[in-house]
């Protein structure tokens, strides 16, 4: 039954990290930007919520109410600015620049927050939880991120399929020069979709730190884990995503089963094998 | 649009002494200073102290591996950030050697090749992703060789484990033998990419990075290429790692697979100029500058050549000395190609014609003229 136990928390943490990995996806979908920086922006999330939160006396819950719009809007202005230039010079520098970006965000946080681990507590909804039977226990809160996470996966899907900006974004992905010809603003576009991408990642990142414990390092894991569940699942497939996190999730809980210094170990072999076996992941489509 | 086109066009059919050149007599004269240089680095263990030795280890330590990365990305067009798994696999292929009895200094070398055949089925897996997944994915491979090792509980596991046979050197003579074990691996290196780039290869990397498509469809083996740079980087960067073992007198996993290196070595390159030999010496210069005058500030040094980095990318991809050069014309490492006309230079911008143009910022073709030239022999 510890092996049951081990797939179910594997599951739960599968939606988690699709969580993580949907703004990586929807940044290299639309931009074509691999947005190195992702993990570090997660974490700085949680220490947003952690050095502002307690000044307002509202329940730390409201970090989601607080931190996500301001990630939104800078999403945003970061794209317009700092990203649309490198854009600009090309795909190459852009990727060095998100990785400059990375280093930076993570020494300025050892630099003002220290290396010491650090969580958002949120009170008695974190240690509560329901059994399935004696020895498969879920916590509720888990269940609530992968929920969100399905939520939010279906939502982009939504928006991308039905709204005008949504088919918007699609055109200036598939085509950015046709879609200027008939009057798109691709910048502007772009910069929504960097701000739907960092929101999401506002999300994933507070949620990472009232799961666990989160140190400014943290964001390379983090950002190696959404990874690795965009690649297993197939890239540029939204719900292959969701499937790539779960058996990313299931192979940690299984390799953790049988020596927990073997939790990480297990998740980045299973995605060195998909990539010897199926290069274009589980449920890749096509490749750009 | 190529400069085939462009440049030459203006005088080529009126004038029949166009010569294309490398290196003309400032290139004989540069390569004596370079000796010169050399000689004087050699002898610098005798002049300063062994504080400033363990420095210049440190210095050299880097150069080699901003050489080895510059290679990969600035001339191949490969962005690794998972550079950082052979710097820790040579610095423990030194140890495992030493833990057998071999001379720590001697096994060196060797440990260099192990971290480069362990690169040749890497590459395999990882060149199946292109562009920022390769990127990320040398990530997750440093990242397993970290955990790997780690967990290996005779190699010290988590917590290292001192490298032995290296305490029964006085420390003069420690201190003499690591600066000139560290002063041949930069030398070397530097040598290799040197000669990698003047040769048909250095035409094959360029061209592939400039354009897979066109490359491949003049003939070009763009995966062989990729692969023999892809493995020299692993050696630079093992013999580097493996020089950290000795100088450091022990390996510790998270420090010697620590991301940090490929930061380092990326934002030197990034400062100083892809794309060109010059940029990574000029870039880790310019480091060790920063580091020595904000050590005591924490990591604000590296906050501070970050933000450097990314600026100097977007505003000038070729690095500073990539401005350089574009103003004066000088080259060090004669690597491209030039168009004379007697003593004189035809072409007003020299770049256009020489082969170590940055990645990414080079119009399509740009130097194609020169180049295309060998690709098909």
């Amino acid at each position: 039954m510890e092996w049951a136990n081990a797939i179910v928390q594997g599951i739960v943490t599968g939606g988690f990290y699709a969580l993580f990995a949907c703004g990586l996806s929807l940044m290299f979908g639309v931009m074509g930007i691999i947005n190195l920086a992702h993990g570090d922006l997660a974490i700085i999330a949680a220490y947003v919520a952690i050095a502002l939160i307690p000044s307002t006396h509202l329940p730390m819950v409201w970090a989601f109410v607080v931190v996500v719009p301001i990630f939104a809007v800078g999403g945003y202005v970061v794209q317009r600015t700092l990203l649309q230039a490198s854009l600009d010079r090309s795909p190459f520098t852009t990727l060095l620049v998100a990785f400059g970006m990375s280093v930076i965000i993570e020494n300025v946080l050892l630099e003002v927050f220290s290396a010491n681990g650090q969580s958002i507590t949120i009170g008695t909804l974190i240690t509560k939880s329901f059994s399935l039977n004696s020895t498969i226990t879920i916590s509720y809160f888990s269940v609530i991120v992968l929920a969100v996470a399905i939520m939010v996966l279906g939502g982009i899907q939504l928006f991308l399929s039905r709204t005008a900006t949504g088919r918007l974004v699609r055109a200036v992905a598939d085509d950015r020069e046709a879609a200027q010809l008939v009057g798109a603003n691709y910048r502007h576009v772009f910069g929504i979709a960097a701000a739907i991408a960092f929101a999401t990642v506002a999300l994933a990142g507070l949620s990472y730190g009232m799961l666990t414990e989160f140190v400014p390092t943290s964001g390379v894991t983090t950002l190696l884990f959404a990874f690795e569940s965009v690649v297993i699942g197939g890239i540029g497939n939204v719900w292959g995503t969701l499937v790539g996190g779960v058996v990313l999730g299931v192979a940690q809980q299984i390799g953790a089963q049988i020596n927990p210094a073997y939790q990480i170990l297990a998740g980045n072999l299973v995605f060195l094998a998909v990539l010897a076996v199926r290069p274009r992941g589980l449920f890749g489509m096509r490749t750009a | 649009m190529t400069t085939q086109q462009r440049a030459p066009t203006r005088r080529i059919t009126a004038s029949g002494t166009l010569q294309v050149r490398r290196a003309g007599a400032s290139g004989i004269l540069v390569g004596a200073a370079g000796l010169v240089v050399l000689a004087l680095l050699a002898f610098m263990p005798v002049i300063v102290s062994e504080a400033d030795t363990t420095l210049l280890v440190n210095f050299f330590v880097l150069l080699t591996m901003a050489v080895m990365w510059n290679l990969l990305a600035g001339y191949a067009g490969m962005v690794s950030i998972g550079q950082q798994a052979f710097v820790g696999l040579g610095g423990y292929g030194v140890l495992v050697l030493a833990m057998n009895g071999f001379n720590p200094v001697a096994a060196i070398p060797v440990a260099a090749v192990v971290a480069a055949l362990i690169a040749l089925p890497v590459s395999v897996l990882l060149f199946r992703l292109g562009g920022g997944y390769f990127a990320i994915a040398t990530w997750v491979v440093a990242d397993t060789a970290q955990i790997v090792v780690s967990s290996i509980t005779s190699l010290g596991g988590g917590t290292g484990h001192p490298v032995p046979g290296l305490s029964s050197m006085s420390p003069h003579t420690f201190a003499e033998t690591t600066y000139w074990a560290a002063l041949a691996v930069v030398t070397i290196s530097l040598g290799i990419a040197y000669g990698l780039l003047r040769s048909p290869l250095g035409l094959l990397m360029a061209a592939v990075r400039d354009d897979e498509v066109s490359a491949r469809s003049a003939g070009a083996r763009v995966m062989t290429t990729r692969r023999i740079v892809y493995v020299v980087a692993a050696l630079g960067c093992g013999a580097a790692g493996a020089i950290l073992a000795v100088s450091q007198l022990q390996v510790q996993p998270s420090s010697i697979f620590s991301v940090q290196w490929a930061a380092e070595m990326i934002f030197v390159s990034m400062i100083g100029g892809m794309g060109t030999l010059e940029g990574p010496i000029l870039g880790t210069v310019l480091f060790f500058v920063l580091q020595q005058n904000l050590a005591q500030d924490g990591a604000w040094y590296l906050i501070i050549f970050g933000a450097v980095a990314v600026l100097v990318s977007i505003w000038t991809p070729r690095g500073l000395w990539g401005a350089i050069r574009q103003r004066s014309g000088i080259e060090l490492f004669p690597v491209g190609y030039r168009l004379h006309e007697g003593a004189l230079h035809l072409v007003t911008q020299p770049q256009l014609l020489d082969g170590g143009s940055a990645a990414g910022s080079n119009g399509p073709g740009s130097g194609a003229g020169a180049r295309r030239r060998r690709l098909r022999p």
